[in-house]
């Protein structure tokens, strides 16, 4: 157990709202080793942003963590105080955001940004910015140097985004947290991206929690991959298990609507019919009950737990238990 | 950046003839004769012939624009027909009280008011965010004339902390003179100045870039004071720059009030004495200050800001 770098151990995580407490993460258990990439898939609302946030602790002032426990590197990350926890941002445990066009401050130039996040070096100011340069051209930034006293909006979408993953990747973090990194950018950036990131992940020898909803580029780029669903882990394992095995309804039916995995010409693309349960009023029984073609009457009293079926294969659903067989 | 500027002082010039133009033909069409006011019921009509060609009154209108342009261009604002001293001698002779009164009175309402706004905005909803709110709002609703009036009769009657009148001998004697009549024009400035950094640093802290920031671990006190005020402030600078013509108008009353001379006072005296050349004259430096001011808030906002350098 010694090369696990981040635990996820039944987190809770609740918004206070005035509707109620809206649960937005229930009991998830993951973990991450090592240099490992782990995947995590689910459709909007499923409470990847609130878990990514939770393991930074970067939340808005109503969220409440009700139980449960983030460890990196066997410390618990809910119990830091906060000059502790915000020694970790930026340095062991780093972040790409989704949205690139927002994610650097519009009135800073570059260069700026990158001396600045570089706060625990003492370096001098110009082997900072030779640093800021030198990561630049890393993810192929051409003429670095030049560049870094230019401004956000002097960049493309695509260049932005390889610009936040040379601020990630500056400090040499433990961990990369990667929140969606190319779902604002067009098909061909993507591809690049996922490259480029590929190369770097190697280079520097980080784990990289990679949040997508689009499976296809997890199968590409991650070893482990956790679906998530409605604010619950639902299935977790080898990315090359689930996609060949996959032992949650849901999950299946994720892979099906994937573009990428559809061979035939159809009029309508394939979708899951019915929609994410309210999550301040949370039915009893299965949450995917009311959308799964499998539902049996044990779905709507029960909740499944999630449960190991082959070695690091996890799958939170009845239909996998012996009784369903009969 | 060296482009924009000359653009934007470009674009400040055309808006300074529009106005003095405008200004020129309002203050013609106004009823009465000027020559018969100036000299009194008693003059004889030689005398009244003469001052009229003199000022150029029997030309007609766009020649007498013509004449004005020219003289303006040559630094003449025409002639005091009482003193008989030249118009911009006086004009400037009144100016920097006005100048040092409004650069005095926006400088500390500009400072307390970003800090209380800042500062609010970082704890909201704290008591300190509520106190600042109620504070501020009170200050934005007390009008200059009666904070005037109250501060001269506490302040400089009942107290004797500072002087009632005039506007002071030397560096320190003028900067004792200036406080009350400062404080009391930026009273409400400061109020209005806290509401609007509060509301738009509240906007920008919840922006993306600041979250990317704070996830790297930049320390909070420098992602408030330069992440996040840098931007929130873009609109207060716009706003102190067109803020500059009610600064000039409330001047007027700080300068009555506490019978300061200054540019405020020039003007309401010669109006009641309808001494056209004076009044043109302060009326087109007042414009010329507003102008200037709202075309250097630009500039400071295209310093601050990079992306509007290549916007306008």
């Amino acid at each position: 157990m010694t090369d696990t770098l981040l635990e996820i151990d039944r987190l809770s995580v609740d918004y206070e709202t005035a509707r109620g407490d809206l649960k937005a993460l229930r009991d998830i258990s993951f973990d991450v080793r090592k240099g490992e990439i782990v995947g995590i898939v689910g459709e909007s609302g499923c409470g990847k942003s609130t878990l990514i946030s939770s393991i930074l602790r970067l939340t808005a002032p109503n969220t409440r963590f009700r139980q449960g426990e983030v460890r990196f590197k066997g410390e618990d990350l809910l119990q830091l105080p906060e000059r502790m926890m915000r020694d970790l941002r930026g340095a062991d445990i780093s972040i790409v955001f989704q949205d690139p066009m927002q994610t650097h401050n519009p009135v800073l130039s570059i260069g700026q940004q990158m001396l600045d996040i570089q706060h625990r070096s003492k370096a001098s100011k110009a082997e900072k910015r030779a640093r800021a340069a030198q990561m630049l051209g890393a993810v192929g930034i051409p003429d670095p140097e030049a560049r870094l006293d230019q401004f956000p909006h002097e960049f493309s979408g695509g260049m932005r985004q390889r610009i936040a993953i040379a601020m990630a990747l500056m400090s040499e973090p433990d961990l990369l947290i990667a929140d969606e990194p190319t779902t604002a950018l067009d098909a061909t950036l993507e591809v690049q991206i996922i490259e480029r990131l590929q190369e770097l992940q190697q280079e520097f020898d980080c784990a990289i929690l990679f949040i997508s909803h689009h499976l296809g580029v997890i199968a590409e780029l991650c070893d482990r991959v956790v679906v998530m669903y409605a604010g619950a882990v639902v299935e977790s394992g080898e990315v090359r298990e689930i996609f060949h095995d996959p032992k949650h309804p849901y999950t299946r039916r994720l892979i099906d609507c994937d573009p990428g995995h559809i061979k035939e010409r159809a009029r309508v693309l394939p979708t899951i019919p019915g929609e994410v349960p309210d999550l301040a009023n949370l039915p009893g029984g299965c949450i995917f009950r009311d959308r799964c073609d499998q539902a049996m009457p044990r779905c709507t009293s029960q909740v499944p737990p999630l449960t190991q079926l082959k070695d690091g294969h996890h799958a939170a659903c009845w239909l996998n238990h012996k009784e369903a067989a009969e | 950046m060296l482009l924009y500027a000359t653009r934007r002082f470009g674009l400040a010039l055309l808006i300074l003839i529009v106005a003095v133009t405008v200004m020129f033909l309002m203050i013609r069409a106004v009823p009465g004769d000027p020559v018969q006011i100036m000299l009194g019921p008693r003059a004889t009509p030689e005398l009244q012939a003469r001052l009229t060609a003199e000022l150029a009154l029997d030309q007609p209108i766009w020649k007498q624009l013509l004449i004005f342009y020219g003289n303006l261009m040559q630094g003449d604002l025409g002639i005091d027909v009482f003193s008989g001293r030249s118009v911009t001698e006086i004009v400037f002779q009144q100016l920097p009280h006005t100048l040092w009164l409004i650069l005095g009175s926006i400088t500390w309402s500009a400072t307390l008011g970003i800090a209380l706004g800042a500062y609010a905005a970082a704890h909201p909803n704290t008591v300190i965010d509520r106190v600042t709110a109620a504070i501020s709002v009170s200050f934005v609703a007390a009008p200059a004339f009666v904070v005037a009036l109250l501060s001269l009769l506490i302040f400089a009657v009942n107290l004797q902390w500072f002087p009632a009148i005039g506007a002071g001998e030397g560096f320190w004697g003028r900067l004792n003179h200036l406080v009350l009549p400062a404080f009391a024009i930026g009273l409400s400035w400061v109020g209005y100045i806290a509401r609007l950094v509060r509301a738009s640093m509240l906007e920008v802290m919840g922006e993306s870039h600041i979250r990317t920031a704070r996830a790297f671990g930049i320390h909070e006190r420098r992602v408030v004071m330069v992440y996040a005020l840098r931007i929130a402030i873009l609109p207060v600078v716009t706003v102190i720059g067109v803020g500059m013509g009610f600064l000039l108008s409330s001047a007027v009353f700080a300068e009555i009030v506490f019978a300061r001379p200054g540019l405020g006072k020039l003007v309401i005296d010669s109006i009641t004495t309808r001494n056209y050349p004076i009044v043109m004259g302060s009326v087109l430096i007042s414009t010329g200050l507003f102008v200037v001011s709202t075309a250097l808030a630009d500039l400071i906002n295209a310093w601050l800001d990079p992306r509007a350098r290549t916007a306008a």
